[in-house]
Order: structure tokens, then sequence, then C-alpha cells
């Protein structure tokens, strides 16, 4: 399949909020369930070995008119809850047979317990990531978490999930984190080659194929992308930091991208490439998923950093490793994690003489030449300066 | 409704606890005591009192600059050194506070934190909040996670990892701090205290079931829950404290009066209400003064369970230190779960014998508010009766609209007024 192929598939998939996609791939198997989960971080491996199908849910984008789940929230509040709660509403997650909750904040949070409201007959499980990384501590109580987890998907697929499918879970969910990695590194050694969108696009692709399909796709495109002939431009490096849990649309994405600038990193989808190494396939499997989670120094607002030293680091250590030349602070409104956080990591960056630039968005944001003028303005600044 | 202004002794006594307790922070170099921040919800008090440390809480802080109408300057500050104007405006309120001096409600100025203590029990912003004091003091911060009763309970794993926390982060830490050990039998003593504090506050809070209620449980409520989640839980001072407010509360229900309100004793009860979510500060005493001049008394709310739900059977365990504070944390209002929320509601409604229920839904406070409109909903379907909602700020001037919200709020008590009285002629 040729990148067009590909990146149309995907396309296709990102556009599909009726989730016919996944009620095709339960219709293909007897007793076939699938699971949603919302950003920032769940372990998918647990739903797939269970059987079942993770489903990202990632509100509705630009597409849809948000009538009655605006009835549902106060004025001042992120887009996400309303969109999740438009689809439910309009029976466009009648395919989800139950959803995990992480706690991200305390809008994922209370959407817990909306869900639990507006849709009883459904599953609703809260995944209470540990804070306390002490393994003794937070490690004891995660892995409590995990199991008890794996219990009531066994509950919702009616069958055993044993240590073989875990670890079966985890090596392919590896194999997608390794596939994840070597697109990021490509994008950054060769952003032409790899535009943000197509690698957006990818991504969301995998909030919706098994993970084995969506490895295949991943494998086919980076094979096939290397063919291909693509200009370079004198755009501006720089890195993407905020868009962690509801997602900017593709439009905005490109918006960047027309505006002059490579996105060489970001954090989109960071539930496709938490952790730095593989998580091991050998001993317990819910205890390696745990160490895993216990041991990343993956950065997130919704993250505690217990060494303050430590704040901000990671942006700074991601604009070094791409080579970027500026950070876009994009945050959705109302998002106190990305917004509380932002001071922060500006400090980090001024101490850094890192330059940056921030705005906010929804996933509906309609208007997109105010950020495309700022994006530009931003990118001609930074080739200006690194011209000089 | 009488004109004078009542000062009876209970209120003395907690102004004088509270000017005594900034006295003692703002001396607490001099007297060589470490100075401890820390929240409202999940607050260890009976801990820290333990270790001899003096408890700041910077929420309690935004409140009091919100009541005297500093909290939209500081906020302004905040933003100016580039906080959006989206995120909580008690974070903003107490970042401009301290750019401007941290001087404190009394005038003096707050001693800096010698541990920062963050249990961000039911809230997320809490966790952020103490990053951002972190960059701005130099001193250690003890952080506990307190896992969220999604499932409508505090399991057993739940207790025993806060526990744990209690055990091998929080104790250490201010042990380190403070140079005492921590010692089982003092916490104990300082929880047996609360316990009785704590049946006498349930009594109070309870009295609102008589008719007419003898409190008004959410605009005095603040006030009485004010020693109990502040610095005094576990002190004999609160302990006397809420003695004698019982027995005033006792008098006013032997004399069938109602609650006292700035402007002197609410002579008639014309509607019950429960209501959801925190009051706003900037206008409290305008807020108040909606409901009383309508003869609305709030005779239940979730606010004044923010700090515990100690009406609903909890108290501090003396014999189970560790475990009990996990408990506690674990139970706070804002840590329960929509439908445990929905269902305190309801049960207030009942209970309480309420004539309608208000939510108050805070602009910047997703932990409360986010979900409240279908909340809302489920109430109304509990209880049959139909709910109204308004929409203000914590301490963010901006966002109260007086006009507004005393519109709404009449329109509210007039549809009651319909509605029981159309209830009269169909019982007639
Ligand atoms: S966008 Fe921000 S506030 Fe909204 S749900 Fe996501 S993390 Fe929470
Ligand atoms: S979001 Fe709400 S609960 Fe959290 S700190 Fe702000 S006001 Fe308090």
């Amino acid at each position: 399949m040729g990148v067009e192929a590909i990146i149309g598939r995907c396309q296709g998939l990102l556009e599909d909020l009726d989730l016919a996609c996944v009620s095709e791939w339960k219709a293909a198997g007897e007793g076939r369930k699938a699971i949603g989960f919302l950003p920032v971080y769940v372990p998918r491996e647990l739903i797939h070995a269970a059987g079942a199908l993770p489903v990202g849910i990632l509100g509705a984008g630009e597409e849809l008119e948000i009538v009655r789940g605006d009835a549902c929230f106060q004025s001042y509040i992120c887009h996400i809850p309303r969109s999740t709660v438009e689809l439910g509403l309009r029976g466009k997650l009648d395919a989800l047979d139950g959803a995990l909750f992480p706690s991200t904040c305390d809008v994922i949070r209370n959407l817990s317990g909306i869900w639990q409201l507006m849709f009883p007959e459904k599953e609703a499980i809260y995944f209470d990531v540990p804070q306390n990384l002490d393994p003794q501590v937070g490690g004891v109580f995660y892995r409590g978490l995990l199991a008890e987890i794996v219990t009531r998907l066994q509950r919702v697929v009616g069958r055993d999930v044993g240590a073989d499918d875990l670890r079966a879970a985890i090596s392919a969910y590896n194999a997608s984190r390794r596939l994840v990695r070597e697109l990021y590194d490509l994008r950054a050694a060769e952003p032409w080659r790899v535009p943000t969108s197509e690698a957006y696009l990818l991504l969301r692709a995998g909030m919706r194929l098994p993970v084995e399909e969506h490895n295949e796709l991943l494998a086919n495109y980076l094979t096939a992308v290397r063919d291909e002939d693509r200009a370079l431009r004198d755009n501006a490096r720089i890195v993407i930091t905020g868009t962690f849990c509801e997602q900017p649309s593709l439009d905005l994405i490109r918006t960047l991208e027309h505006a002059g600038c490579y996105v060489v990193d970001d954090d989109l989808m960071l539930v496709t490439r938490w952790y730095g190494p593989d998580i091991r396939t050998d001993g317990d499997p819910l205890d390696a998923i745990a160490e895993a989670w216990m041991s990343a120094d993956d950065e997130t607002p919704c993250r505690y950093v217990a060494d303050g030293t430590r704040k901000g680091q990671q942006l700074v250590d991601s604009v070094r490793r791409c080579g970027a030349e500026g950070v876009i602070f994009a945050a959705p409104s109302f998002c106190d994690p990305a917004l509380l956080d932002r001071p922060m990591l500006q400090a980090v960056l001024e101490e850094e003489g890192i330059a940056y630039t921030s705005f906010k968005y929804s996933e509906n944001t309609a208007q997109l030449q105010p950020i495309r003028e700022q994006a530009g303005t931003f990118a001609d600044t930074i080739k200006l300066w690194s011209d000089a | 409704m009488k004109s004078t202004v009542i000062k009876e002794p209970s209120m003395v006594q907690q102004k004088e606890m509270i000017a005594d307790h900034f006295q003692q922070l703002a001396e607490a170099a001099e007297h060589g005591r470490k100075v401890v921040y820390t929240f409202v919800p999940g607050n260890l008090t009976e801990l820290m009192l333990g270790f001899d440390t003096l408890p700041v809480h910077p929420e309690i802080n935004a409140l009091q600059s919100g009541m005297r109408k500093l909290s939209g300057s500081y906020i302004a500050a905040a933003e100016r050194v580039g906080h959006s104007e989206d995120v909580c405006t008690y974070v903003k309120c107490d970042i401009g506070m301290l750019l401007d001096g941290n001087v404190g409600p009394t005038g003096k100025k707050l001693p800096d934190p010698d541990l920062l203590l963050l249990s961000y029990t039911g809230c997320f912003t809490f966790m952020k909040w103490f990053e951002l004091l972190r960059e701005r003091y130099d001193c250690p911060v003890a952080m506990l996670h307190v896992p969220y009763q999604a499932d409508g309970e505090a399991t057993e794993e739940m207790i025993a990892y806060v526990a744990r926390q209690l055990e091998t982060e929080v104790i250490p830490k201010l042990e380190q701090v403070t140079g005492v050990a921590y010692d089982r039998d003092r916490v104990r003593e300082h929880m047996l205290r609360s316990r009785v504090a704590e049946d006498d506050l349930v009594a109070v809070l309870e009295a609102a079931k008589h008719r007419p209620s003898p409190i008004d449980a959410y605009f005095g409520g603040v006030y009485y829950i004010g020693p109990m989640f502040t610095a005094f839980r576990g002190t004999e001072a609160a302990q006397a404290y809420y003695r004698q407010l019982r027995s005033e509360v006792d008098a006013r229900v032997a004399a069938g009066q109602g609650p006292i309100t700035p402007e002197g004793l609410l002579d008639e009860e014309r509607f019950r209400i429960v209501v959801e979510g925190p009051p706003n500060w900037t206008h409290f005493r305008e807020f108040w003064k909606m409901f009383y001049d309508e003869g609305a008394v709030v005779v239940a709310s979730t606010y004044t369970k923010v700090g515990g739900v100690y009406d609903r059977g909890f108290r501090h365990d003396p014999d189970r230190p560790l475990e009990s504070l996990a408990e506690y944390c674990l139970g706070c209002y804002t840590n329960l779960n929509l439908p445990s929320r929905v269902d305190m509601m309801a049960d207030y409604v009942r209970d309480y014998a309420a004539d309608g229920f208000l939510i108050n839904s805070i602009k910047s406070c997703n932990s409360f508010s986010a979900g409240q409109l279908v909340m809302l909903r489920h109430i109304e379907d509990a209880t049959g009766i139909p709910g109204g909602f308004i929409e203000t700020d914590l301490v963010d001037p901006r966002y109260f609209s007086s006009s507004n919200v005393k519109n709404r709020l009449e329109s509210y008590f007039q549809m009651l007024a319909q509605r029981s009285s159309g209830q009269e002629v169909e019982s007639a």
C-alpha cells in the first residue's frame, strides 16, 4: 500500500464518528467486545489480553454539532466532556461495551460518574494510576488495581484472562511502541518526509484498529514514505506541547504546517508511546506493566514530578534531541493541567534560551487564521534569528 | 427580622482562635515553630499537631482575600505573570497574594513554609498548585496521593495505600523538618478530642432538621465548619468551641428560633433549601442576603462536607490512627463519585424536608462543577423536586453578576412558592 492509500484509510477511520469500524470488527467474531478509553494513559494491553478491542474516545473534533452535550455542562469547561456525552447520547458510542477513565484530571474523573449515571448498562472503570512511585507503596497499589481491572474485564468478555494472554498483548504493544518511536525518530530527522498531519492520522488509526493491524499499517507507511520524493522547505523546527488530552483538529495541525512549522516532537496521543524501553515479557505480566509505569520518567501535566529540579526537563530534552528551534504551547481552553503547567515550563525554557509562543484551542476551533498568523510569525522570527 | 447584630459567645471564641493562630504564625520563627502549608480536604491536622507544626491553608487565605475584596487584584497580578484567565482562581489568588508580600488576613506577613504537605484529596489542581509554590519556596514537599472513590467506596487497598504513604512519605518528612519523632499516642490524643468535637458539629448540622431551622447550613455553615476544617481539629479550643456552639443552637431550637443572619435573627422561614457547590466569597454577604430577604434558609449543603463527611458517620478513630486518617482523606466530599454525590443531595432533600435545591456552579472549579447539570437532573428524578442552577466564581469578582444571580434566585423562589401553594390547594 502506498502512502496515499494508507493515509486515506487513516483519514476514513478518523472520520468514522459512528464507530462503524468497531461494529464491523465486533460482528466478525462471536461475542467480541470493545472497550473505550479516554486520554492520557491506560494500559491497552489489559483490554487486548481480554480479547476486546481498545478504542480511543477522543472527542468529536470539528465534525459534530454539540447540542445535548452542552446542556450537561457549565460554561467554563474544556470541550472533550461535552463531545463525549454528545457522542454517547446520539448513540455513536453504542459499539462500546464499557470505558476506562484514567485519572487525567478532575474533568475526566467526573466524566466517569456522568457515564455511570447516563449509561448504566455500560461498564465504567476508573483507572487511578498512582502518583506515588515507590514500588512498595504505589507499586503495590497499582498491581492491585491492574488485577482488579482484569477481573472486571473478565466479567465483560465472559472469559478468563491468563498470563499468556497478557504476555502476548505486551509483545504486541511493545512492537507498536517501537514502530511509533521509529515514526517519531524519522519525523525528527526528516520532518519534510513525515508531515505531522500524516503521523497524527497514523496514531489516530491506532485508536480504532486492532494493534496487530495497526502495526502492519505503521510498518507499511514507514517503508513507503522512505521512497517518497518530498521537498525540503525552509521551515522552523518546533515542538508542540499541551495537546495531550483534548485533541486539536487535523485542520489545526495542518495550519501549523502551512504556517511554516515542522513539528519535530509533540505530546499528541501519548497513550501510544509511554515509557522508554519495552515492557518485559518474562515473569508476572501485571508486575511488568506496573514496573514499566513506576520506572518511566515520562512527564505530563497529569503526573506529579517529585523532583522539582526535573520539572520541564523532558521538554528541554525533547527540544535538544529533536533539534527544535522553538516550542508552541497549544493548550485546550479551560484545561487546568495544561494551563497551570505552562508558566512553569515557560520559565524553564526561558532559562535555557528556547523561544516559545502560546495559544489556546478547542477541538472544534473554526477560526484558524489567527493561529496561522501567530505560528507564521513565530516561525519567521525563529528563522530570522537562526539565519542571523 | 430583628436588626441588632447578635454576637454569640461561639463567634467571639472562633474569632479569638483565629487571631491567636495568626499571631502564632507571625511569631513562628521566633519560637522555632515549623510551618506546614496544606489543603483543607484531606488535612492531617491531628498528625501535624503531633509534630507541633503550624498549618497554613492557602484556600482559606484565598477565600479570606475574596471576602476582603483583595482577590480581584491578586488574580490580576497572577495573570500578569503569565497565568491563564481560564484556570482555578484560588490558585491565582494565592499566587497573587504571594507576589504582593504574602500578607495574611490579620495584616501580618505569613511565614514561608518549612514543608508543603500536598494531599490532593478530591482535586488534581492541588497538585499543580503546590508544584507552583514549590518553585517559589526552598522547602521539601510531601505528596499524598489519595485515590478517588470512583465506585462509591473506599476499598481496603485504597486505605492501605494511603496509610502506607503516611508511614513512608508524610511522617518521615514531618520528622525531618521538625526534628520531632512520630508519637502515636500524641496523635491519638488529638484524635480523641476530634471525635468529641465531630459529634458536636454533627448535632449542630442536624439541628437544621427542626422547623424552623435554627441554623443556616451554608452561609452560617461555613463559619461552623471553620475550626473543624482548619488548624484546630483535635485541639482543646476546638472541643470547647463546638460544645459552646451546640449549646447555643440547642437554645435556639428550644426557643423555636430561626438562624442568625448578618441582619439579626430570621423570623420567618419560607423556603428550606439544600445547596450543592461552594459559595461565592467576593459577594458573600450580598449573596446571603438574596436568600434571607426571601426567607430562604439553607438546611443542608455539600460544601460543608469538603473537609469531612461527619454527618454520614465518619469519626476519627484513635485506635487506628493512620488508617483512620486515610479513611478521612478518602471520604471528603469532592472525592466521592457523582452517583454518591447525587445520593447525598437527594438524602438531604428528604431528611431535611427541603422545598428545593440549588446548585452554585463555580466557574473555575472542575472538581465540583464538572457534571453538576447531570447531577441536577438525577436529583430531580430522585426527589421529584425541581432544582435551581446559578453560575458564579469563588474569588474572581468578574464572574459574580449580582443582577443575574438575584434574578435567577428570585424566579426560583417564586416557582417554589407557586409549587407549594399548588400543593396546598391540591391537599385542601
Ligand atoms: S482537556 Fe484538560 S481539562 Fe479537559 S479533560 Fe483533558 S486534561 Fe482535563
Ligand atoms: S479546582 Fe476547586 S477544589 Fe481544586 S483547588 Fe481550585 S477551587 Fe479548590
